[in-house]
């Protein structure tokens, strides 16, 4: 038996539950270790469904992944180079408003996100109501709500996530647009960004981060193993952009 | 500059909320304020000093973040006065 394991990235804002709903899905065959992985500890766990095997990481909780911090560095590094097959946003769904920065953030990155709108049993008890359909229409992307503490929602998810490593979802992340200005630069950049790093990378999240004038994505962009940055000059590193 | 005008966020004392206006500063420390919710327009509400005075907590959008005065020194907006 040679069968594929899908891994699936856990991403979120602090305290929305993103533990909680990873000791659900790993459960009680979880083989579970922490260890440490760069500075930060993260777990990885296990589980099976529908007789496929996923392995599941959970990131560090960060409200952003621009990597100010360590744990923001490992989770950014995670979902560009561990390219994962699924990268679940869990929410918190009472605060929306803070939780869909990293949400968007993620979006830039990949198309193969499912947001979870965790804590719904608060959200309830608040009195909020959440359009869930509107807001996946938005996103582009499966939303799923979910109590996780409860177990609540963990079915429907488990079953959107099979169908997106099958290819069955289609997803089409909203794109922030930027201002003209901005707009202009990465349109400059992006002809010099896939010759550099062709489709490995989403090339234009990576023309956003060059305009940030980020040194430590060039960093670890240069120390890939696999990476398919192509000999001779590096672009990169003379796109600094703190012009704007 | 506009900034004459409008308060500092480490002015603020606690038990006041105050609306961010402009932050006045570049680069990634920038961009972290504006990740953990102190964007423009936004309210804030000061929670309480630690003892030695810094660094101060602060309620931005349902979460509780401390910053010290070299970051909320930054932040310029105006005090709203509690009704």
């Amino acid at each position: 038996m040679n069968k594929r394991e899908y891994t699936i990235a856990l991403a979120g804002n602090p305290n929305t539950g993103k533990s909680t709903l990873f000791n659900v899905l790993t459960g009680l065959r979880q083989h579970t270790g922490n260890w440490p992985g760069k500075t930060v500890i993260h777990a990885e766990g296990f589980f099976t469904y529908k007789n496929e095997e996923y392995r599941i990481i959970d990131l560090p909780g960060t409200y952003s992944l621009y990597s100010n911090s360590a744990d923001e560095e490992v989770a950014r590094d995670f979902i560009i180079f561990g390219k994962p097959d699924v990268t679940l946003v869990v929410l918190d769904a009472t605060a929306l408003e803070r939780n869909l920065n990293l949400a968007l953030q993620v979006l830039e990155m990949t198309d193969r996100v499912i947001v979870c709108l965790n804590l719904m049993d608060e959200a309830k008890k608040k009195g909020m109501v959440i359009d869930i359909d509107n807001l996946s229409k938005k996103l582009g992307v499966p939303v799923v709500p979910l109590a996780a503490r409860n177990k609540e929602g963990i079915e429907e998810l488990l079953e959107t996530i099979a169908r997106m490593v099958h290819g069955k979802i289609q997803t089409k992340p909203i794109v922030v647009s930027y201002s003209r200005a901005i707009e202009e630069k990465i349109a400059k950049l992006l002809p010099l960004v896939k010759e550099v790093v062709g489709e490995e990378y989403p090339a234009r999240w990576v023309a956003l981060r060059l305009l940030d004038g980020d040194t430590s994505l060039l960093h670890a962009l240069q120390h890939q193993p696999h990476h398919l940055l192509k000999g001779g000059p590096n672009y990169a590193c003379h796109c600094s952009a703190k012009s704007i | 500059m506009i900034e004459a005008k409008l308060a500092r966020l480490s002015d603020a004392q606690p038990g006041e909320r105050f609306r961010i206006a402009t932050l006045n500063i570049e680069g990634t420390m920038k961009r972290r304020l504006l990740d953990l919710g102190f964007v423009p327009g936004s309210e804030i509400t000061v929670l309480q000093k630690s003892p030695l005075g810094d660094p101060t907590a602060y309620r931005v959008s349902h979460t509780t973040i401390a910053l010290r005065k070299e970051e909320s020194d930054h932040i310029y907006g105006e005090r709203i006065d509690n009704e």
